[in-house]
């Protein structure tokens, strides 16, 4: 065993022990489990929502993006500010309600705010679909790291299974807890591992940050502006917003809004969060650094160069420190997945099947189905073929799908029907699936149009249909909800909850 | 500033300074059509790159500035835990 391997051994045996004491002194009742016991204070929500910045998609991909194609990178760094700006008003909104009903699931929240089961079951659909290849995503991504920061002593293989049979430990035995208190693991180690390196290595390589953009201008002249097609400005606008509104759509991160105390919980997050995440900048750093030092690495491969350029340029143990950081990127949003996936599944799909369940036995079930999608994820990323690809490309389109139901239930009054919601959902899901499956792009749909709205990405498609047919179907069936308060033609009784 | 006509429902109310939340977001993307014809570089970092982090710290500063503002108009709302 090399040192660089007993390093990153050693940080998933303490992230898992961690994770495992973060259980100490609780019950673990469904809300414990999935929630913290909605107990969590700024900092543990810190914790948690820091998570979406730092998956191993930022880690790998957004210095594969800075190093394979300069500027459009950028967008990563956008569209979580804006998401933060929306956040102040809009996450303490969503935890209002969440307590006053005690909602554990990100679906929960559409059952009860459009009184309707089949909205909940059709929104715990669309979050499995999103999640699942998530979870791959953030496994795929492990089994790089390691490999890679091992001198590929370990095969990918063999590190996905590791880290998955860790994973199913620790969040069946500590749930959200193990989640939070590994996040804190993890976020010392990107500040000292992620940021350090991205100040370190344009400095080694090219002695100054303007030199070593003035170099690689010069190699590539353009490098970090826009192109005027393609990726130009009215891509990376388009982009951002629709990935800003997708961004607290994704189930465990809207859940993990339920995990705090307080609603100011949200508005102190908000301050902190825009300056945190500019570590994704030292990320961008080490992508454009290796640029000029480890050039060559195209398509996919641009994924490596990160991992690339710290092989070529440090000891075993440095190397190490920075394989155990990116495996801890996968080990936290991958333990959050889960608990989503497997809270949604018993919640929104078991629980209204079989009646009559208890929440004591909603939550054993919760738990029992972790190690079953854990499974899946694990046999979907050594397995998958190009399917899992495409849903991939899917997953924050169908969740940004989410935005126009939740943000139009926010109101005083009730403007939108569970009919609505429904069909605009469904519209939306399957304009996404037809767009991503055929490769239409808004070039394709519309030869004709000037290149600015060519460029524009094309989720927005998917997001105008599903708002035209939210708002006609909800005009049509509008009168019916009201003579008929029990609910109308989707809802099942209102008096099912027995939270 | 605050208008008790509102109903005791929502902890925090509309206020005219909330427009704010909006400025980072407009300001950040609607200057980088402008932002990007800079091909030079500005204190040694391209000026894209330079333009999105100023607005990334703006955000934050904005963020501050709402919470001030929302903690002098009403200290009680914002603190029930």
């Amino acid at each position: 065993m090399n040192a660089a391997l007993a390093i990153i051994a050693l940080f998933f045996v303490v992230a898992v022990a961690l994770a495992l004491l973060a259980r100490r002194g609780h019950e673990m009742s469904l809300e414990q489990w999935s929630l913290g016991g909605r107990g969590f204070g700024a900092i543990f929500v810190f914790l948690l929502m820091a998570g979406e910045i730092y998956t191993t998609f930022t880690f790998l991909g957004g210095s594969g993006w800075a190093y394979g194609r300069g500027a459009p990178a950028l967008y990563i760094l956008c569209y979580a500010a804006v998401a933060y700006c929306m956040s102040y008003f809009l996450l303490p909104a969503i935890w209002r309600f969440a307590r006053e009903r005690r909602l554990v699931s990100q679906a929960d929240f559409f059952v009860e705010k459009y009184e309707s089961r089949a909205l909940g079951v059709l929104v715990a659909a669309v979050s499995v679909a999103a999640l699942v290849p998530y979870l791959v995503l953030q496994l795929k991504g492990l089994g790089i790291i390691v490999s890679e920061a091992s001198y590929g002593s370990v095969r990918p293989a063999a590190a996905v299974w590791a880290g998955a049979i860790g994973l199913i430990v620790y969040v069946v035995i500590s749930g959200v807890r193990g989640s939070a208190w590994t996040a804190a693991l993890k976020d010392i180690m990107i500040f000292g591992v992620a940021v350090g390196i991205g100040i370190y290595l344009p400095l080694h390589y090219y002695g100054s940050y303007g030199e070593m953009f003035a170099r690689i201008e010069a190699a590539k002249p353009g490098f970090f502006t826009l192109p005027d097609r393609g990726s130009s400005p009215a891509w990376f606008i388009s982009t951002v917003l629709l990935s800003g509104l997708g961004f607290y759509m994704w189930p465990q991160y809207f859940a993990s809004v339920y995990t705090a105390k307080s609603e100011d919980v949200f508005r102190k997050n908000a301050m902190v969060l825009p300056l945190y995440q500019l570590v994704v900048l030292f990320v961008f750093f080490t992508g454009f650094a290796a640029v000029l030092v480890v050039p060559g690495l195209t398509g996919t491969d641009a994924d490596l160069s990160l991992l690339r350029i710290s092989r070529e340029t440090f000891s075993a143990p440095m190397l190490g420190l920075i394989g155990a950081a990116g495996l801890l990127t996968a080990l936290v949003p991958g333990s959050m997945i889960l608990i989503s996936a497997a809270t949604i599944l018993a919640q929104n799909v078991f629980r209204p099947l079989t009646k009559g369940m208890n929440d004591r036995q909603v939550s054993v079930l919760a738990r029992a189905l972790v190690p079953a999608i854990a499974l899946v994820a694990v046999l979907l990323t050594l397995r998958g073929g190009s399917a899992i690809v495409n849903l991939l490309l899917m997953g924050y389109n169908l969740v940004t799908q989410l935005f126009p139901a939740v943000i139009l239930s926010l109101g005083r009054r009730r403007v939108a029907t569970a009919a609505g919601a429904f069909a605009g959902i469904v519209a939306g899901e399957a304009t996404v699936a037809y767009i991503s499956f055929s490769g239409t792009s808004l070039a394709s749909l519309l030869p004709g149009a000037p290149e600015a709205v060519k460029d524009l990405n094309v989720g927005i498609v998917a997001l105008i249909v599903n708002v035209a047919v939210f708002a006609l179907v909800t005009l049509a069936t509008r009168g019916r909800t009201v003579s008929r308060p029990a609910g109308d033609i989707v809802a099942m009784p209102a008096a099912d909850v027995d939270r | 500033m605050a208008t008790p006509t509102e109903p005791r429902t929502l902890p925090l109310r509309f206020r005219a300074y909330h427009w704010l939340a909006l400025v980072p977001p407009i300001g950040m993307l609607g200057g980088v059509p402008f932002a990007n014809r800079v091909h030079t570089l500005v204190l040694g970092l391209p000026f894209l790159l330079l333009w999105i982090v100023v607005w990334v710290v703006l955000a934050a500063g904005c963020m501050v500035l709402l919470y001030a503002l929302d903690h002098r108009a009403a200290p009680d709302e914002r603190s029930r835990e």
